[in-house]
């Protein structure tokens, strides 16, 4: 309770702080990140947090523990966030997915030993992950600004604080024994991690500047997370700006 | 530091964060997806013109078979997958119009020097990153969603998704019709996971010009290229 308390506090922060030096805009801002200024420094924390912390944990993870074991270990944490995807579904009106998403659960749980295989996929059965940020998105609440949160990446106004929500549905919160809690989390994030060392790679590599790269990246994904698929059909006329006017 | 905020809700967030990342580019999956946006082996020269979607169809599992069955780039060969990536896949790519796209306006106040330069070390990032992805793919498949286009249609939209990895990941093609040229249809623009491959270099390439100008943008792609030439 105390710690989804402090959470909500630092958010809320963040979005105060954010609104005052959002008043403070320079006129030549982006008009979808109008807090640049300060979400590039709060991505560089970021950027020097990982260097320094989380990259050599996550590659000393890959290192040192068999896959069998970090694939397990993925499995089951992907398998406890089926029923808050559960729950997504339904709240978002994806009554098929919603029904497969418990299907998935049923079988990980059982045939899979609690989650550690997942079989599931290997029967064919699509997993349809969804938060609480994608619900709001498709009631039709506004994203609000990009915002990039201290060690937690990029967000937006309306994902942020539906983190919150988030938080609250995680089974790792709800373990008695504050040990077995952290043990836990720490294991997911450094999973999490290990699971994108590659990706940090291409990023080095692809992105000209990886701030902007990994926001419009970022904003793209998310607007189509929540959009129905088959809006993409549509071409946009695009100015062909390689032919002759 | 914030010693009160807990570190389970980072990790759910972090949760969600990686988790897209790790959709767009983790494990061989998404290394597939980027790759098979290309063209394969040699095709007979005068093949009649197929639809575009039984062309990506066709390609794509012959990418797939192509690097699932070579053990040296199994191995991690990376300049071996570079040169596949070179000589089969990007001469059905029209990187003419892909480049000009990305770069904008600005694009028809480049001189013939500057558009060719561009070109080229933009193809460069590309074959790169592509490779460094083909590099990953393992045992994924490709299913091809049927076309929703008129027959006489000269753009279309060809939508995918490759499986094989945690969560199914789309990924969509923009072609052109060019009779008689190559296999028939060229590829312009590539869709992961809902990301457009050209918007995203337009605004990394929007404030490269904006601060440097064109020849600042070459510049800044030639060192990239070569910092990522010493990597491997």
């Amino acid at each position: 309770m105390k710690k989804r308390a402090n959470f909500a506090a630092w958010v809320g922060a963040i979005a105060i702080f954010a609104t005052i030096s959002g008043c403070a805009t320079r006129p030549d801002a982006n008009p979808v990140d109008p807090w640049e200024p300060m979400n590039r420094s709060i991505y560089g924390f970021n950027q020097s947090v990982d260097d320094a912390v989380l990259r050599p944990v996550a590659t000393a993870y890959v290192k040192h523990v068999p896959e069998p074991v970090r694939i397990g270990t993925s499995n089951f944490f992907s398998n406890i966030s089926e029923p808050w995807n559960f729950i997504n579904n339904i709240l978002q009106g994806r009554i098929r997915n919603a029904g497969e998403t418990l299907t998935r659960f049923s079988l990980n749980t059982v045939f899979g030993v609690f989650g550690l295989a997942d079989v599931a996929t290997d029967a064919g059965i699509e997993r349809h992950s969804e938060d609480f940020g994608q619900t709001l998105g498709v009631w039709g609440v506004p994203t609000g600004p990009y915002l990039v949160l201290p060690l937690l990446g990029p967000a937006n106004m309306r994902d942020g604080p539906a983190l919150i929500v988030d938080y609250a549905a995680n089974p790792v919160l709800q373990l008695d024994s504050q040990a077995a809690q952290n043990t836990l989390a720490l294991l997911l994030f450094v999973d999490r991690r290990a699971l994108l060392l590659k990706t940090g790679n291409l990023l080095d590599e692809a992105a000209l500047d990886k701030y902007s790269f990994s926001r419009d990246v970022f904003l793209q994904y998310r607007r189509a997370a929540i959009r129905d698929s088959n809006s993409n059909a549509k071409a946009v006329d695009e100015e062909r700006y390689d032919l002759n006017p | 530091m914030w010693h009160g905020a807990n570190t389970h809700e980072q990790n759910e967030r972090t949760d969600m964060n990686r988790r897209f990342f790790a959709q767009l580019f983790g494990r061989g999956a998404a290394a597939l997806a980027l790759a098979s946006s290309a063209l394969v082996l040699a095709m007979p020269a005068a093949a009649a013109d197929e639809a575009a979607d039984a062309m990506i169809k066709r390609l794509s599992t012959e990418v797939l078979e192509t690097i699932k069955g070579d053990k040296a780039i199994q191995a991690g060969d990376m300049s071996k997958v570079i040169t596949l990536v070179d000589t089969k896949i990007m001469p059905n790519v029209n990187f003419q119009r892909m480049t000009a796209s990305a770069v904008g306006p600005a694009w028809r106040k480049a001189t013939p020097e500057q558009q060719k330069r561009l070109q080229d070390e933009f193809k460069i990032l590309l074959v790169r990153t592509y490779s460094g992805a083909l590099a990953q793919v393992s045992d994924q498949q490709i299913v091809v969603k049927p076309l929703r286009a008129a027959a006489e249609d000269t753009e279309v939209l060809v939508r995918s998704e490759v499986r094989g990895g945690v969560d199914p990941i789309q990924l969509d093609y923009r072609l052109e019709k060019t009779p008689g040229e190559g296999l028939g249809w060229k590829i312009y623009n590539l869709n992961v996971l809902g990301v457009w491959l050209v918007e995203t270099y337009r605004s990394q390439f929007a404030s490269e010009i904006n601060a440097k100008g064109i020849d600042g943008l070459i510049a800044t792609l030639q060192t990239r290229n070569q910092s990522n030439a010493k990597k491997s």
